[in-house]
């Protein structure tokens, strides 16, 4: 019995010291153990679709002493993501980064995608914390890779308040501990019963987690970090990074503070998340760079994320399994779609020298298949279909009327007209005169590159996965999530 | 009894003043320390909770807590440390 | 042959594949790419005769997709979406003639006939659309496609028409979809159904669904320039012609009217819609629009503009028959998506060859323009007579009945607004013929492109204009025969009102 969940953690990590090792092979072993990590990831997920929710206790300790990894249909859902995305990213960085930063990012790419493997097959809230660190300190080296000024701040300050968050969520572990006795996060929500202990462990994991899940007004870090570092990077810091402090939240929320706690906070998180689209969409609309805009849009989808909490809270079991669906459709789509639009601006910004978006026009208009891509990931990250999120935004707003709450379904209009709006400023860049790029359009002294084909592929992938794959194939998600608990 | 109370509502007052310290001042070693003291008063309240009286052993688990946690803030705090230096040297 | 499972999604594909494959063709590759988009619409003609024909049998035919639990893409075929699939495919099939002929040695040509697939593909998805969720996926999936072919010049103008262009569009669709996600919270999946399906809401919902109908119809609307929504319409007459004459006959302003149909027969039904007096509030709507359009196509010395007005005025003669409660009046309505859309694309069709021809682009400039481009000019007249009801031209059919069904509700005032209109469109239109065969050529025309040799101009700009010219001629000298779009419309109308 080969344990996949095991190996998908083990696997990278195990890279990571190779490459560190032997940094003339960086890419060709980093890229083998991409396609092996995600090889173990995608049988994780059959084994969940056949046989329930497989569990793994590492070096046969049992609760409570051991650590577990265990996956079921949410955690083994958006686990395929991640892997999937990282290995595209991973194709995308071969041909990105020229040999000075290749021999660093490789080792810590390959720690922040063990990481990532480790924080979603998690089984108990110490072992959370413990990848929550890795992941952060990861994504906080990998963002300031470049060693520019901006850089280094924006990831310094990214690092410190990821800290604090981390420091906040232990303290409500800590706490948890002593009220219940146990970290396992399935023992823990049989004990766990509604008082000060729940609220106070609540607050602080929670408080902690949504710091780093960049949930408005505690987004502040996230655009200059995410604008700063290099493409990949920022691939994965908005598409799978923060999609895991978010994960994170899911689960504790479902798992272990819902049933205790009122209707309050989960109308708080909401009211929240809609600050967080309007905000966000609306700073993504000012944005004058491409990846800063990306960035923001982030923080709306974000919001859009926490807009199904207040709905998940008042609904009814059976609907509530209804609302999950959309929210892991909604999650997953913008994971595929936020790494196609964040690759294809990586690729602009090597071709034109800049990422500013008013000049990009010539740049956009010399790269069709990229500017293809982000036209698809645009489609899905305003929510038109045939997208995935189309379907996921469908059914939030259905359910927000059926419910009497119609003031979500409100707020998720706005943001997508607003959304259309900051979209749509890139894309209309694609139809003008003629597309050639010459140094009389760019300036002497920028650097620009040329962009071969096959660094073009992945982001169109995403893009397609976001759209295509998602729009028309969603329906075995649910079936993926009804094959677990509850 | 007491000695667990004192530890813990040491930690947490600890706790409490790192998060200030952290918010209110702007230079990177005071944020870095004020996280370390956050961690500290963190540790303090897992030591108190491992207290099981004067007669059995202490609980090993969260005396695990604290190592791991110790030995994540110290390679962080590093980390932290690497980049203030080279903001520093950019400034130059 | 092909199950009726799969039909359906067969006339959607048909269009999308070619599509996907234009978009990857060189720039050079011209015959291939005539090649794949005349297989393609052929195709898709011979997939929507087999589809009349089930449909007459009153065969079930219908492709089903599970998009999540509880949520199916449908496409089924009824009389209704028979009708609009058929006028789509035809005037498809013309339009990629002549778009070959207007584009050439054009840029970026790939790029174009990809889109332009698209959006036939999203348009018969549209018609061939059985529940709302459906109808509203390719009615977005509509403004994606069509975007694109608006900026597809380039121009600082293109840009302007084109971010107008979406701006209205994507209003009218988060309309549409508030509308779309409040009905089906209320009243379960939205499937459309001969008659209506809502009446066990009556009575307990009216002002929801009083509330619910007018963001329907807002978004819907927008594409079918209901004033005061259709502002972005004269503004996207900076694409090129076959786009205008793509947008202005077949896809956008007819998916519009389409919707409006739908949603008023087959979601609410007449005789719901009748008592919640909904009816008579999109009568008022489509008579002022029908007003205001030819008022303003007046006084607008392009003829690019004057069409687009003229349009804004006959799509609405849709929303009016469809708005006045009886069998004969909504004959006259959806029969005129037949007829105004072929008439109308034979207008742009002409306009688009005097620009490309003479560079000839303002009424002004049309003087003796008959005497040099014959056969174009008297395809034009052709279109004209019909937009003003003449008979035998088709419009004086839809117009007929229109005015009987007004006559038989008792609405005497609708009748007045149709004579008014009739007497508009002559105002505006017997001008321009006046001076195309009446009036002195000047010395030279303002640019002249393509010299006459044997033909006026090119075969490719000129068959399609004289071939759509025909078939209105024909639609409405034929009307009384069994394979008429008359009849068809009697078809719909009779199985809508259960006779």
């Amino acid at each position: 019995m080969i344990d996949w969940l095991a190996l998908t953690v083990a696997l990278p990590l195990l890279g990571s010291v190779l490459v560190a090792a032997i940094p003339a092979r960086s890419p060709g072993i980093g890229m083998a153990t991409g396609l092996l990590t995600t090889t173990a990831a995608l049988s994780v997920g059959v084994l969940i679709a056949h046989a329930g929710e497989p569990r793994s206790d590492l070096g046969g300790w049992g609760v409570p002493l051991g650590i577990a990894l265990q996956a079921d249909g949410l955690s083994g859902a958006l686990l395929v993501m991640a892997n999937l995305v990282a290995l595209g990213i991973s194709a995308y960085a071969l041909g990105y980064f020229a040999s000075g930063l290749r021999r660093h990012f490789w080792p810590l790419w390959l720690l922040l995608w063990s990481s990532l493997n480790a924080l979603f097959l998690a089984a108990d809230v110490f072992n959370i914390y413990v990848t929550l660190e890795l992941l952060g300190i990861a994504a906080a080296a990998l963002g300031a890779l470049t060693g520019g000024q901006a850089a280094i701040a924006a990831n310094l300050r990214y690092l410190l308040v990821g800290l604090l968050g981390s420091m906040t969520y232990l303290l409500g572990v800590a706490i948890l501990y002593t009220g219940l006795g146990t970290l396992d996060l399935r023992l823990a929500a049989e004990s766990l019963t509604p008082g000060p202990l729940a609220w106070t462990a609540g607050a602080l994991m929670l408080g902690g987690l949504l710091l780093k899940a960049a949930l408005f007004p505690l987004h502040f870090w996230l655009p200059p970090a995410h604008a700063q570092a290099p493409a990949p990077v920022s691939a994965a810091l908005s598409a799978l990074v923060v999609k895991a402090a978010f994960y994170l939240v899911l689960r504790l929320w479902i798992d272990l503070f819902a049933p205790v706690v009122g209707p309050g906070p989960g109308i708080l998180l909401g009211a929240l998340g809609a600050g967080g689209v309007i905000w966000g969409s609306w700073r993504a609309f000012r944005s004058e760079r491409l990846k800063l805009l990306a960035a923001y849009s982030t923080v709306a989808q974000v919001g859009y994320l926490f807009l199904l909490f207040p709905l998940l809270a008042a609904a009814a079991l059976p609907k509530q399994q209804e609302l999950l669906g959309a929210l892991l459709l909604l999650a997953l789509t913008h994971g595929f779609a936020k790494a196609g639009l964040f690759l294809s601006a990586g690729l602009l910004q090597k071709h034109a020298g800049h990422d500013r978006i008013a000049e990009l026009g010539p740049a956009i208009r010399s790269l069709p298949a990229v500017a293809f891509a982000m036209g698809l990931a645009g489609v899905a990250l305003v929510g038109l279909p045939p997208s995935g999120a189309f379907i996921a935004k469908w059914i939030l707003l259905t359910e927000s009327f059926a419910m009497d709450r119609w003031w979500w379904a409100l707020v998720v209009l706005v943001g997508t007209l607003m959304a259309s709006a900051y979209v749509f400023r890139l894309l209309e860049n694609a139809f003008g005169p003629a597309a050639h790029l010459d140094a009389v359009e760019l300036g002497g002294d920028v650097q620009t590159e040329k962009i071969g084909r096959m660094i073009q592929a992945p982001a169109l992938l995403m893009a397609l996965v976001a759209v295509v794959l998602l729009g028309l194939g969603a329906e075995s998600l649910w079936g993926l999530l009804g094959s677990s608990s509850p | 009894m007491a000695t667990q109370l004192l530890f813990g509502l040491v930690g947490i007052i600890l706790f409490l003043l790192g998060v200030w310290s952290f918010l209110a001042h702007r230079p990177l070693l005071r944020k870095l320390i004020a996280l370390n003291v956050m961690g500290a008063g963190v540790f303090h309240v897992l030591v108190a909770v491992a207290y099981r009286g004067l007669e059995k052993t202490p609980d090993p688990i969260p005396h695990a807590l604290v190592l791991t946690g110790i030995v994540v803030a110290v390679s962080a705090t590093a980390l932290a440390l690497t980049l203030g230096q080279r903001l520093e040297h950019e400034d130059d | 042959m092909i199950p009726d499972n799969i039909l359906p999604a067969a006339i959607v594909l048909s269009s999308l594949i070619p599509g996907l494959f234009i978009f990857l063709l060189d720039e050079e590759r011209h015959v291939l790419r005539t090649v794949l988009n005349m297989a393609g619409a052929l195709g898709k003609l011979v997939l929507v005769g087999l589809l009349i024909q089930g449909v007459y049998e009153e065969r079930l035919i219908e492709s089903r997709w599970t998009l999540a639990p509880g949520l199916d893409l449908v496409l089924s075929a009824d009389a209704l979406s028979v009708l609009f699939v058929t006028l789509s495919t035809v005037l498809w099939l013309v339009t990629t003639v002549y778009a070959v002929g207007y584009l050439e040695h054009s840029p970026n040509r790939s790029r174009f006939f990809g889109f332009f697939s698209l959006c036939v593909t999203a348009t018969v998805g549209l018609a061939l659309a059985g529940n709302l969720l459906t109808f509203v996926i390719f009615y977005e999936a509509l403004t994606l496609s069509t975007y694109p072919l608006v900026a597809h010049r380039g121009t600082p103008d293109s840009a302007q028409g084109a971010r107008v262009y979406l701006a209205y569009t994507l209003g009218g669709g988060v309309l549409l979809l508030t509308g779309a996600v409040w009905l089906r919270s209320l009243a379960g999946p939205v499937i459309f159904t001969q008659g209506g399906m809502l009446s066990d809401l009556a009575g307990v919902y009216d002002g929801q669904l009083i509330a619910i109908f007018f963001l329907l119809v807002g978004g819907l609307g927008v594409k079918a320039a209901l004033v005061p929504l259709h502002g972005w319409l004269p503004q996207a007459m900076v694409a090129p012609a076959p786009v205008s004459a793509l947008l202005h006959a077949v896809a956008v302003v007819k998916a519009g009217a389409f919707g409006i149909i739908r949603v008023v027969y087959d979601i609410y039904g007449v005789v719901l819609a009748e008592s919640l007096g909904l009816l008579s509030v999109l009568a008022t709507m489509a008579s002022i629009t029908i007003i205001y359009g030819s008022l303003r196509a007046l006084s607008q010395d392009g003829l690019k503009k004057r069409l687009a007005y003229s349009t804004v005025s006959q799509v609405s003669y849709i929303a009016l028959g469809a708005s006045v409660f009886g069998p004969i009046a909504t004959i006259g309505g959806v029969v005129h998506l037949v007829h105004q859309g072929v008439m109308k694309i034979t207008m742009f069709f002409c306009a688009g060859n005097y620009a490309e021809t003479l560079g000839v682009h303002r009424v002004s400039e049309m003087n003796g323009v008959g005497r040099r481009m014959p056969w174009t000019t008297l395809a034009f007249t052709v279109g004209a007579l019909g937009m003003i009801g003449v008979p035998p031209v088709a419009g004086f059919v839809s117009k007929w009945y229109l005015g009987l069904g007004a006559a038989e509700a008792g609405s005497d005032w609708v009748l007045l607004i149709l004579v008014a209109s009739s007497l508009l469109n002559a105002a505006y239109f017997f001008p321009i013929l006046f001076r195309a065969w009446l009036a002195d050529p000047p010395a030279s025309w303002p640019e002249e492109h393509i010299a006459a040799r044997r033909l006026e101009t090119t075969g490719a700009l000129l068959w399609p204009p004289v071939v759509t010219a025909l078939l209105a001629l024909v639609a409405g000298l034929f009307a009384a025969a069994p394979v008429s779009p008359l009849e068809w419309a009697e078809l719909i109308a009779r199985r809508e009102y259960g006779l």
